[in-house]
């Protein structure tokens, strides 16, 4: 057994970490990971503040429970209502508001529903629901999720039936199955920008302020887990409201569209 | 088809290229994979022969039950080793979830059921072959246990294989309990899920091409080695 | 040295499957020297017979009493299987692992192992697996295995039932051999000429019961029951 050697060699090399680095986690959503944003910003923060930010990406209500459960040091993501449950159940300290972006609905380039002529968003969803056009929901309780349910609940459809599927996976599966099924679905714009098989697809309806989505960072409780990097947590806070922060958020874009709206609010 | 050529290409330019970050995943799931096979040899090729030799009332419930859990989801095993580590689990001041550790250890709870199944199979048969002689020559049982283990040894090896099979392509369960983090916990069957994700089939399918390669040389290399043992082919 | 481990005093030994009898009661004493050939027709007990006063089989009622303590018994007496069981080794490997079992160092093991194949014919072969071997080479590689430790006593079934001509004069060949060297040998075969070349006494076997025995001039020659006169005569027995 030639293999031994070379077995417990690597063995041992899983033990040693990176423990000398300043380590933190935090849990993101797919649609802030697949913007592309993060690779942009996670360099500077190394740069500036010395902190090696570890992303957990994962949707919204999963990047809720890591942090309930003390698995993460901070949550970033966009989804308000959620958010204030969880804080009122004492997972986390604040609440602040970095940046949004916003929803677009993308469909088939022909529009078979006809949602380019609507005036709002509601409208637009209405439409679809009437057509009985094929929509794929994330199905996933991630923040974009929510807001499509919302989008439905306030249009006054119940979405039910054979034309919508419900994926049940994150915004990259899901918009694999909408190319794959030439359907309607709500993504937000940089993962829609980002996302390499567009196939059929095209943004149909954009621009209702309904459709924006805020996202905002959360640091975890440290009375709840005492072992989270609190003090990292701060400084990781500040450079995100920072000026420099807002120049590489909005200066982000893809195919020249801006992606990113900076709105931190200074304290 | 043309992202089966592209995939393809994109695979040779990152393997030619000795792409840094490919290197650096390859070598985790590799890590990972051996260890957790090593260990889950360690536990279940034992427990595959003690499993045919002894005869014990409790004996088929614990075949079935290992017959079982290898069809365990790796989803379910992921999530279960996650609630355990989780810091708010009873195992969460070790500090492991979302490291390499947290992935081999998950894999050894998936595999290890697998090595000690088949091993379980190939040492039965093989005691059946050889149970008149050994009795009649009169053997100990641990002198039974040392030839049926050493005679054995193709089929063991073939059952660690299957192990680190299953384990090197295995994605449900070190999603949950890694975390695909950059650098740290992102290894080749999670770096395939999230660059499908994002629609980038090529780069995904060239990352599948490695694996398959990684696998293919490892199961080469062993059988390599094994071959230059004296005893020649059997 | 031990004294000798025979003779060996069956008595009343009895032999169940599935609440079916098989073998027995029988009484008899294995004593002296030479070959003892068990016959009878298939389904009479020889292989069971064989297996029972080796000790793979557990008699079910009776006693199976030794001149010697059961280690000592366990250790100085030999089986050989109707198919040979081989182990997944080589040749010299297979003949050297009795030896390995009782601690002889393995350079001694497979000098000495390689010795008794060359005995049996098999000396161009050590390094080949066992299990490429042919039909006749097997047996005698089993036979080779049985014989080095030197054992005392030495069981074989139908050894040669499915070999030819040849394979079947060389086993037999042997056997004497060992025979001369002082090894006690009971086999059971179901070939009259095999018995009566080699022979010293013979057994009878019919149902389970053991029907005759004595010396084979006499027992092939005159036998006293309708069975064994029947089988002699190659009689189709019910």
């Amino acid at each position: 057994m030639t293999l031994r050697p070379l077995v417990l060699a690597s063995l041992l090399a899983l033990g040693a970490g990176s423990a000398w680095a300043e380590d933190m986690k935090m849990a993101v959503t797919t649609s802030f990971a697949n913007s592309g944003l993060a690779e942009v910003l996670l360099p500077e923060i190394e740069k500036d503040t010395g902190i090696t930010v570890q992303l957990l990406v994962v949707g919204t209500g999963q990047a809720l429970a890591l942090g309930a459960a003390g698995d993460v040091d901070a949550v970033l993501v966009h989804s308000r209502a959620a958010e204030e449950k969880w804080l009122a159940e004492g997972n986390g300290t604040h609440r602040r508001e970095i940046m949004y972006n916003d929803f677009v609905i993308v469909g088939p380039a022909a529009d078979p529903a006809g949602t380019k002529a609507k005036a709002n968003a509601l409208d637009a969803f209405a439409a679809i629901a009437e057509a009985q056009a094929p929509f794929v929901s994330r199905g996933d309780d991630s923040g974009t999720h929510k807001m499509e349910l919302a989008l439905w609940k306030d249009a006054g459809v119940d979405p039910a039936g054979e034309w919508y599927r419900a994926v049940g996976q994150g915004m990259g599966a899901a918009l694999n199955t909408a190319a794959g099924m030439n359907a309607y679905i709500l993504a937000d714009r940089a993962s829609w920008l980002n996302f390499g098989n567009k196939a059929d697809l095209a943004i149909d309806f954009e621009g209702d302020p309904v459709l924006f989505n805020q996202y905002a960072y959360l640091p975890v409780n440290p009375e709840k887990h005492p072992h989270v990097k609190a003090d990292l947590v701060e400084k990781l806070e500040d450079w995100l409201v920072s000026d420099t922060a807002k120049g590489l958020i909005e200066g982000y874009k893809i195919a020249d569209q801006q992606l990113f709206v900076f709105n931190a609010q200074p304290k | 088809m043309n992202d089966i050529w592209q995939g393809l290409a994109q695979a040779l330019r990152l393997v030619l290229g000795l792409d840094a970050d490919l290197i650096e995943i390859s070598g985790l799931s590799l890590q990972v994979s051996l260890g957790a096979t090593l260990i889950a040899s360690v536990i279940g090729l034992p427990l595959g022969a003690w499993l045919a030799i002894n005869r014990f009332r409790a004996r088929r419930v614990v075949i079935a039950v290992l017959n079982a859990l290898m069809g365990l989801p790796p989803v379910v095993v992921g999530l279960f080793v996650y609630v355990l580590l989780s810091r708010s689990g009873p195992f969460g001041v070790l500090g492991l979830l979302f490291t390499p550790t947290a992935m081999v250890i998950a894999q050894v709870i998936i595999i290890t059921p697998i090595i000690a199944s088949i091993a379980h199979q190939a040492i039965r048969d093989l005691w059946a072959d050889y149970h008149d002689l050994l009795i009649s020559l009169n053997t100990s049982r641990a002198q039974r246990i040392r030839t049926l283990l050493w005679d054995g040894r193709r089929a063991l090896m073939t059952a660690s294989l299957a192990g680190f099979g299953r384990a090197i392509g295995e994605v449900g369960a070190i999603m949950i309990v890694g975390g695909n983090i950059d650098h740290v916990t992102r290894v080749l069957t999670t770096a395939i899920a999230l660059e499908t994700g994002k629609g980038e089939f090529g780069l995904a399918l060239a990352l599948g091409f490695v694996l398959i390669s990684l696998a293919v040389l490892v199961n080469l290399a062993v059988h390599f080695l094994s071959r230059t043992e004296r005893s020649g082919r059997w | 040295m031990v004294g000798s481990i025979l003779p060996l005093a069956l008595e009343d030994i009895t032999l169940r499957r599935a609440g079916k009898v098989i073998l027995g009661p029988l009484s008899w004493v294995l004593d002296g020297a030479g070959i003892t050939v068990v016959m009878g027709p298939n389904g009479s007990g020889k292989t069971s017979f064989l297996r029972a006063m080796h000790g793979l089989e557990r008699v079910n009622a009776g006693r199976i009493a030794w001149a010697a303590p059961l280690e000592a018994v366990r250790a100085r007496q030999a089986f050989v299987f109707q198919t040979p069981i081989l182990m997944r080794r080589s040749v010299v490997d297979c003949i050297a692992y009795p030896l390995r079992l009782d601690g002889v160092a393995r350079k001694t093991a497979r000098a000495r192992a390689a010795e008794a194949a060359a005995k049996v014919g098999l000396g161009a072969m050590l390094e080949q697996p066992a299990q490429v071997l042919s039909g006749g080479e097997k047996q005698k590689l089993a036979l080779a295995r049985a014989l080095v430790r030197g054992p005392e006593l030495l069981f074989l079934d139908e050894p040669c039932a499915n070999l030819d001509g040849r394979a079947t004069r060389e086993i037999e060949a042997i056997l004497r051999d060992a025979r001369e060297g002082g090894t006690r040998i009971v086999m059971s075969t179901h070939d009259h000429g095999q018995a009566r070349r080699l022979a010293d006494d013979i057994l009878f076997l019919y149902n389970g019961r053991l029907v005759e025995t004595g010396p084979k001039a006499v027992l092939l020659e005159t036998p006293t029951t309708p069975e064994m006169t029947a089988f002699i005569n190659g009689e189709l027995l019910p």
